[in-house]
């Protein structure tokens, strides 16, 4: 794994709970969608937590993100409740969008999560103008978004950062590749063999990244952060990763091979971490057990709360179509 | 207050001045606005604000409208008012996407959380330029929940209007009719149906949310906005010399739409003619017509009547204009058959 210069035990620690409670939240998620218990569908975030966490962990608290119809692993990262998370999956009125966004529609403004986003590569424009809001401002605040190997292909990643380049905003393009765009391998839609290349078209800075490291995303996000702060403009990250599950829950992945699904858990960001934390950093394997046997208990409490909660009264179905003017 | 005569462009590049002045959240954002030598916007409208308000707050952007719907959407979602313009409001289909998923959407799926306080400027209406330079959108942003529809017919409104607009904490459609511009120092259009009036020079807005009656009558009524208005208030003329009074009522704002007054002149004149610019089918006269129907019908001596473009795109020549945009003696022809049925 890669060695950054001044990550301090706390921070190292923090990573590795993170990834595991997504890990533990997500695989607790599925367990209740055969149950039944899980309305609509489910895009999972397993296998590619190093992303997540290693990109979040680089931004302050006032920084915002912009992420996807996968948005477990996003919020999460940036310390939203697990509670309000699971409520929303559900579909309850203690969902941390009252039960009107689901399980593609998170927020959480709070932590800067701002509304994750199911149509593929829309948030890139939309990251770019909140950069440039921060910029018109004088803020040296930051906007980050993230999204898949397919949205490389959509035009609103064109426009978006170009956009971005030319107007040096602050924003983090965080390519998540994990090497399908539903069922269809991303290699079959390229000419060539790195996303982070296309950002030599816009005149800013790409780099491929190995996103089942979460240090090595740490440290090449904290680079692109430090950039942006400083008003140098946009860098396009492009992380190798890659999903366990299928597209969507109802997707049994066919379209590839067991080898390969092995080949990748091989490189699971979370036991290289966890051997990291143990051999670089001495931590003991009793207080790793304690990491996870908490946030095992704190999933199966927010799922329990979730359970318990209310269904949103029918009148909310009606309410926030327009925001009152004072 | 102190006013000066001023064109609808005069009238809407002022309302963006005393947006500026008044409130630093407010920026400008789209294609050739404050570019030095340039046009101003597709119409003139930004034109000489670059001078007072710099390039960051009048951001000229790349041929990219989902870039530009896109990033209004993400500044007005971290505390800005954005005004987008599109140079053309047919370049909005570019960016359905950013305006009808996210711009419309943002505030309800995030249960209030975030709202989108942004103001989109498309200039619509035929002019001679053939398909992709002439619709009028209005009906594709009505039919869409979470979006206000504007559409003034003269400068004073489309001031007051713009600034309401920008102030309400929600994504405006802002509908200016080309013909209506009367652009000066700039790209005149040449067939301008507009005039100066007198507008004031102070701040000042019209709520959205409101219809205005433009004349009284008692024989039927006429509801039209933006360069129907003007032929509308035409036809009227024409039938008050035949002996027919018509009440006209611009409908400057389709959503929210302020039914009351359309149900109170329905009572009083018992025939309706709609006047819209947009094609036929789907138009906001349909969804009137039927709201008509449903509130109105016994109030109803004749069945609600449309004049609109037809079911074609819009053609270029300009006879072939001429037929598609509906004209002051189709209205008045309407008209008369209404009253006489």
């Amino acid at each position: 794994m890669t060695q950054p210069d001044d990550l301090s035990l706390e921070t190292a620690r923090e990573m590795y709970r993170r990834m595991v409670l997504i890990r533990r939240f997500e695989d607790h998620l599925y367990a209740l969608f055969l149950q039944g218990a899980v309305p609509g569908t489910l895009h999972q975030y397993q296998g590619q937590e190093a992303v997540a966490v290693g990109a979040c962990t680089a931004l302050r608290p006032d920084d915002v993100i912009f992420s996807t119809h996968r948005p477990v692993g996003h919020l999460l990262a940036r310390g939203s409740s697990p509670r309000g998370l699971a409520a929303e999956i559900m579909g309850k009125a203690t969902g941390c969008a009252g039960g009107k966004g689901g399980q593609m529609h998170l927020t959480d403004v709070s932590v800067g999560a701002m509304p994750s986003n199911a149509i593929v590569g829309a948030n890139i424009p939309i990251a770019t103008g909140a950069a440039l809001a921060f910029q018109l401002r004088g803020q040296d605040r930051v906007a980050v978004s993230f999204f898949g190997d397919g949205a490389s292909n959509i035009g609103a990643f064109h426009e978006g950062l170009n956009l971005a380049a030319v107007k040096d905003a602050p924003v983090i393009f965080v390519c998540e590749n994990n090497q399908y765009g539903a069922s269809t391998a991303i290699s079959s839609m390229l000419r060539i063999n790195d996303i982070a290349d296309r950002a030599a078209a816009y005149g800013i800075p790409g780099r491929v990244v190995d996103g089942m490291d979460v240090l090595a995303v740490y440290q090449a996000m904290q680079e692109a952060v430090e950039r942006a702060r400083h008003g140098d403009g946009p860098t396009l990250l492009e992380c190798k990763t890659y999903r366990y599950a299928g597209h969507s829950r109802g997707d049994p992945g066919g379209y590839r091979t067991r080898e390969e699904v092995q080949l990748w858990r091989e490189r699971d960001p979370i036991p290289n971490m966890r051997t990291w934390l143990i051999k670089e950093r001495g931590l003991a394997d009793e207080e790793l057990i304690s990491i996870e046997t908490a946030c095992q208990s704190a999933v199966e409490e927010a799922v329990e709360f979730a359970r318990n909660s209310p269904e949103p009264g029918i009148e909310d179905a009606y309410l926030h179509v327009f925001m009152e003017n004072q | 207050m102190s006013t000066l005569e001023m064109t609808m462009v005069e009238a809407l590049r002022d309302g963006l001045r005393v947006a500026l002045r008044s409130d630093p959240s407010v920026f400008l954002i789209g294609e050739d606005l404050g570019i030095p030598g340039g046009f101003g916007g597709g119409f003139t409208v930004t034109l000489g604000l670059s001078d007072e308000f710099g390039h960051a707050r009048v951001m000229d952007t790349p041929i990219s409208e989902i870039a530009i719907v896109g990033a209004a959407v993400g500044a007005a979602m971290v505390g800005m008012r954005p005004v987008a313009e599109m140079q053309y409001g047919d370049f909005v289909f570019c960016a359905m996407d950013q305006v009808v998923n996210q711009a419309a959407k943002m505030h309800y799926m995030s249960n209030g959380q975030v709202s989108v306080p942004m103001v989109l400027r498309l200039p619509v209406g035929a002019s001679a330029r053939g398909a992709q330079h002439a619709q009028s959108s209005d009906a594709w942003f009505m039919h869409t929940p979470g979006l206000k529809v504007v559409c003034p017919s003269n400068p004073y409104d489309a001031k007051g209007l713009l600034l309401a607009a920008i102030r309400d904490n929600n994504p405006v459609i802002f509908l200016e009719h080309k013909l209506l511009y009367g652009g000066k120092g700039g790209r005149k259009e040449s067939s301008s149906a507009a005039r100066g009036v007198s507008v004031p020079e102070e701040d000042y807005e019209i709520p959205l949310g409101t219809v205005a009656v433009k004349r009284e009558g008692n024989d039927l009524t006429l509801l039209a906005n933006m360069l129907m208005l003007h032929r509308a208030m035409e036809a009227a003329e024409e039938l008050a010399r035949q002996g027919i009074q018509a009440e006209v009522i611009d409908m400057r704002c389709l959503v929210p739409l302020d039914m009351e007054p359309l149900i109170v002149s329905t009572q009083k004149t018992g025939r309706v003619l709609i006047v819209e610019e947009d094609n036929l089918t789907g138009g906001w006269g349909a969804e009137v017509a039927a709201r008509l129907s449903e509130a109105a019908f016994f109030h109803l001596d004749a069945p609600v009547t449309r004049v609109a473009a037809p079911d074609t795109p819009a053609p270029t020549a300009p006879v072939l204009e001429r037929e598609y945009v509906p004209s002051v003696q189709r209205v008045v022809a309407a008209a008369l058959k209404l009253v006489a049925g």
